[in-house]
């Protein structure tokens, strides 16, 4: 697992590298990548958010961009309710509850390890079947993911500061590309597919038309070409439980490479 | 981007991580909820790839930087290691650029 982790770490560094190039270069102040990193570590979002706002769009329109990919995160914290809190939250309470006592604190790590829910650290987490590994596994990507991304934004950062023309070393492809490689996983199924080409077909169609940031907005009335609401089909198996949660988590081997 | 902006999208971001952890003995998500949210993330992202792929503003961005993506974009499809996608994006447009198309 820490090869695979730390594979993880490199590809996402890689992307972080390039956010942060990108946002400096495009003229945000150094401050914008570095904070929205920390507080909202949210890869994919980031990039949707910097990409709308570099585009002309309002920050209303990047905030909300960026909301709507982020709500994915819902699903997985139910997937890994379990893990996200110190072990053993369940047993009865040792007499901490006074400030600063154990109590605190483990509100403090619960506070924590909502923080680095991700894709990635969500993916690790379920790969794993018993409770201990499952936990090893979120905190050890999850961590070492937070300390990765906003290194390598900070270094990108750097680098797009003194790089003068950035457009000659392709930077400007980096993002279309890892928001290609982020959806491939979810896009196994006809349905998503048909529905994201119908979405990217409305925004490319409408760019030149409305201010930035609200085509790839109008792009969700691609979902009503693929999505349908499923009415208890008897033919179809019991889906396979209540509310698999895990069902939304791409699998970590898009970023590793492997198969 | 005004920091106010940030700290909203922070806000909302921290507010999708914590809901499941709270409430995950009272809330159960029905399966298609759970699939329009992975399908809606999907089509904004390549909603997302394919205009910041193909324009410059309200304008056509040139050939070399749908080039690369295009590339980049097959290369993720035969499950080609992350950085290597990353990479084989700039290095295509970058050379096509070095080489005079725009």
């Amino acid at each position: 697992m820490p090869r695979d982790v730390a594979l993880v770490c490199l590809a996402d560094g890689l992307v972080g590298l390039s956010f942060g190039a990108t946002a400096v270069a495009g003229g945000l102040p150094w401050w914008v990548p570095v904070a929205m990193s920390v507080l909202v570590f949210a890869g994919g979002s980031q990039i949707a958010a910097v990409g709308v706002v570099l585009a002309g769009g309002s920050p209303f329109a990047a905030v909300a961009a960026g909301a709507v990919l982020n709500t994915r995160l819902f699903p997985y914290g139910l997937a890994v309710a379990d893990v996200v809190g110190p072990p053993g939250h369940a047993e009865p309470d040792d007499g901490g509850d006074r400030i600063g006592g154990p109590a605190v604190r483990r509100w403090l790590i619960r506070l924590l390890g909502t923080q680095i829910i991700t894709d990635e650290s969500v993916a690790f987490a379920l790969r794993q079947t018993d409770p201990a590994r499952r936990r090893a596994a979120f905190w050890t990507c999850g961590l070492s993911l937070f300390g990765a991304w906003n290194v390598a934004v900070l270094l990108g950062v750097l680098a797009g500061s003194v790089m003068r023309d950035t457009n000659a070393f392709g930077l400007d492809a980096t993002f279309p590309a890892v928001l290609i490689a982020l959806a491939l996983p979810a896009l196994a199924e006809l349905r998503t597919r048909v529905s994201a080409g119908t979405g990217a077909v409305i925004a490319v169609a409408l760019t030149p038309v409305l201010p930035a940031g609200l085509p790839v907005l109008a792009a969700l009335a691609g979902l009503a070409t693929g999505w349908r609401p499923r009415r208890g089909r008897s033919t179809e198996p019991p889906a396979s439980s209540p509310a698999d949660p895990t069902r939304a988590v791409p699998s970590i081997d898009s970023l590793t490479g492997e198969r | 981007m005004p920091l106010i902006a940030i700290v909203a999208l922070a806000a909302i971001t921290y507010a999708f991580r914590i809901i499941g952890p709270l409430c995950r003995d009272r809330v159960t998500l029905p399966p298609s909820a759970t699939l329009l949210f992975a399908d809606a993330a999907a089509v904004l992202l390549i909603a997302l790839a394919a205009t910041s792929a193909l324009m410059n503003g309200h304008d056509f961005a040139g050939w070399a930087r749908p080039a690369g993506v295009l590339v980049a974009g097959l290369l993720a499809v035969r499950r080609a290691p992350f950085p290597i996608v990353v990479l084989a994006a700039a290095c295509v447009t970058a050379l096509l650029r070095l080489a005079g198309v725009e």
